[in-house]
């Protein structure tokens, strides 16, 4: 069976079935009878759809190239500082200007984000080559450092009700028009990444390859960090992080399909969608007509998936 | 022709190369040849700019290789490394295809598309070209590697240790296309490469390293004598004759 339509099938389907299901009843038969319906729709369940499904593409899209950037399956936009870079920067622009416009927000969280994903880049940098294992450790301890400093920002600064929207719970159940825009950057970012995908999957095959094929790894190395980091950015910014997506879909693409990006980019976008997709739905439908939050949902399968990846294949970086 | 001046190069303070001055000559093929550690493959790092220019002069065909673009380079020679293991997941026929970047840069012709069906071909690898790298064996891995550098069908081609995991035939038909490269092409190659027997019996030019310097230079002939190589490896080593060219005996 071919992946791309197969998948497309898929996510139709879930995208129909989350534009019906909700607190309210909406029946797609009828919307253009009935006025109320057609408002669910259009200021809820339309946008809750895409932002779902936007998220789920960028976030996978993210996860590949920070895995090429720095050569190891094991580590994914939410276990590389990055998220908690973005909390940071958002922290700092709430605390020092208080009423800053979205956009600025939007920068002031892509920036940092940079920053600690950088911080992270350059620490693994001086990690012993063959330790695999140290790459993903050092992300955790790196995130956990982040992750530690926002919280205790957030708790001096009386902001803890954010920080916590932003790191932990990742949900889409706040998403109406108007409030998940964003995530089209996020979407247009790992657009762009397409463009370059031969670049990425070169790079990943090290440094020695790469400049042997004339490929400028330094210039490589900033696009995806700037790529990886307004994607994770957008996310944090909008729907709080989403965990185990960046980490567990790049892993199941490239073990069917391999490492040629140009072809697999694509796959890993619909992908992530289709799995984040379905994990809002069960969220919306475990204890109807409440939720539970799609990130608690995707650590619990996202965690089996990856133990379940590192058992299929113990000594792969 | 690669020449190459004065070339100095330390790594954590230990002088690694002591001011080499040495050419590899154009249209032939120079083995590179010492024990373990001599410098090798530094000087072929160098050389292929994978490592930056710390003191010296390298020109590639009249290239500066500290000044000239990479990418320009990469039209110029291909290199190929002595660790070659990577961790990514991509079929041979992708690896293979990948040479052909510099060219295209993304967006391949009929000619890059030949030139890959060739290379696979070359080295055998037609077969596996839908297996992935990690599925198949180290010296079909290795194979791949080779054909990669061959698609990138530069004027220039460097390799360290290329017959590593080959078997004796696949061997001596990687030296016969090297051979064919340089006599039909006017091709130049140099490659680093420990059994000496092969660069007795196909190398044109030999570089003889030891505790990074140069030891001795020049023709096969005149290199590959039992005090050269007693010298260079410590280590009594008779040469005799075979078709013309000498033969290296290690159980003197
Ligand atoms: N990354 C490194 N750090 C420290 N020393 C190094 C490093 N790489 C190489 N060396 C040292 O530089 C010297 C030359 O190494 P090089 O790899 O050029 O040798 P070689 O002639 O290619 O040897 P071989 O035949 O084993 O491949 C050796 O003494 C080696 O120990
Ligand atoms: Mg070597």
């Amino acid at each position: 069976m071919r992946p791309m339509p197969a998948l497309l099938m898929a996510l139709c389907a879930l995208m129909l079935a989350s534009l019906t299901v909700g607190a309210a009843h909406v029946d797609l038969r009828d919307i253009f009878s009935d006025p109320q319906a057609m408002l669910v729709l259009l200021e809820s369940r339309v946008p809750r759809t895409v932002a779902v499904a936007l998220t789920g593409a960028a976030l996978s899209v993210a996860g590949v190239l920070i895995q090429a950037l720095v050569r190891n399956r094991f580590v994914g936009p939410d276990t590389a500082g990055t998220a908690e870079g973005a909390a940071l920067g958002l922290l700092a622009i709430t605390i020092l200007l208080p009423s800053s416009p979205l956009w600025l927000r939007m920068i002031a969280a892509s920036l940092s984000a940079m920053a600690t994903t950088w911080l992270f880049l350059t620490v693994i940098r001086r990690l012993p080559v063959r330790e695999v294992m140290l790459i993903p450790i050092a992300g955790l301890v790196l995130s956990g450092v982040l992750g530690s400093v926002v919280t205790f920002i957030g708790w001096q600064t009386d902001l803890m009700q954010y920080v916590g929207v932003w790191l932990m719970s990742g949900e889409f159940s706040g998403v109406i028009a108007g409030r998940y825009e964003l995530l089209w950057v996020a979407a247009v970012a790992a657009g762009l990444a397409w463009f370059a995908a031969d670049r990425f999957a070169i790079l990943g095959l090290g440094d020695q390859v790469a400049t042997g094929l004339g490929l400028s790894t330094a210039s490589v190395m900033r696009l995806g960090l700037a790529v990886v980091s307004v994607v994770t950015a957008m996310v944090v910014t909008t729907v709080g992080m989403i965990p185990f997506v960046g980490l567990v879909v790049p892993n199941l693409v490239a073990r069917i399909m391999g490492d040629n990006l140009r072809a697999s980019l694509p796959v890993v976008a619909l992908s992530g969608a289709v799995l984040v997709m379905a994990c809002d739905l069960i969220g919306r439908l475990v204890i109807y007509p409440y939720e539970v939050p799609a990130g608690m949902i995707l650590g619990i399968f996202g965690a089996l998936l990856f133990l379940w990846l590192l058992h299929r294949r113990p000594a792969h970086g | 022709m690669i020449q190459i001046s004065n070339l100095g190069h330390k790594i954590g303070g230990a002088q690694i190369l002591h001011d080499i001055t040495t050419s590899f000559p154009k249209g032939k093929l120079t083995a590179l040849i010492g024990p373990n550690g001599a410098g090798k493959s530094t000087l072929l790092r160098l050389v292929g700019r994978l490592d930056p220019l710390q003191q010296g002069e390298i020109t590639v065909a009249g290239h500066d290789v500290s000044r000239t673009p990479t990418e320009e380079l990469a039209r110029v020679m291909a290199i190929l490394g002595q660790q070659t293991a990577i961790a990514s997941r991509l079929r041979l026929s992708e690896l293979v295809a990948f040479g052909r970047w510099p060219h295209h840069q993304g967006r391949p012709g009929a000619d890059d598309r030949a030139k890959v069906a060739q290379a696979l071909d070359a080295f055998a690898l037609t077969p596996l070209a839908n297996r992935f790298l990690d599925e198949v064996s180290g010296g079909q891995a290795q194979r791949a590697h080779i054909a990669m550098a061959f698609a990138q069908d530069t004027d220039w081609l460097l390799l360290d240790e290329p017959l590593n995991n080959l078997d004796m035939s696949h061997a001596r038909a990687l030296m016969a296309r090297l051979r064919d490269l340089i006599d039909t092409q006017g091709r130049s190659v140099g490659l680093v490469v420990h059994e000496i027997n092969y660069a007795a019996a196909w190398a044109d030019h030999v570089i003889a390293m030891k505790d990074g310097r140069i030891m001795a230079e020049g023709f096969a002939d005149d290199v590959l004598t039992e005090a050269v190589l007693s010298d260079l490896y410590d280590a009594p080593i008779a040469v005799g004759r075979h078709q013309g060219r000498p033969l290296v005996l290690h159980h003197a």
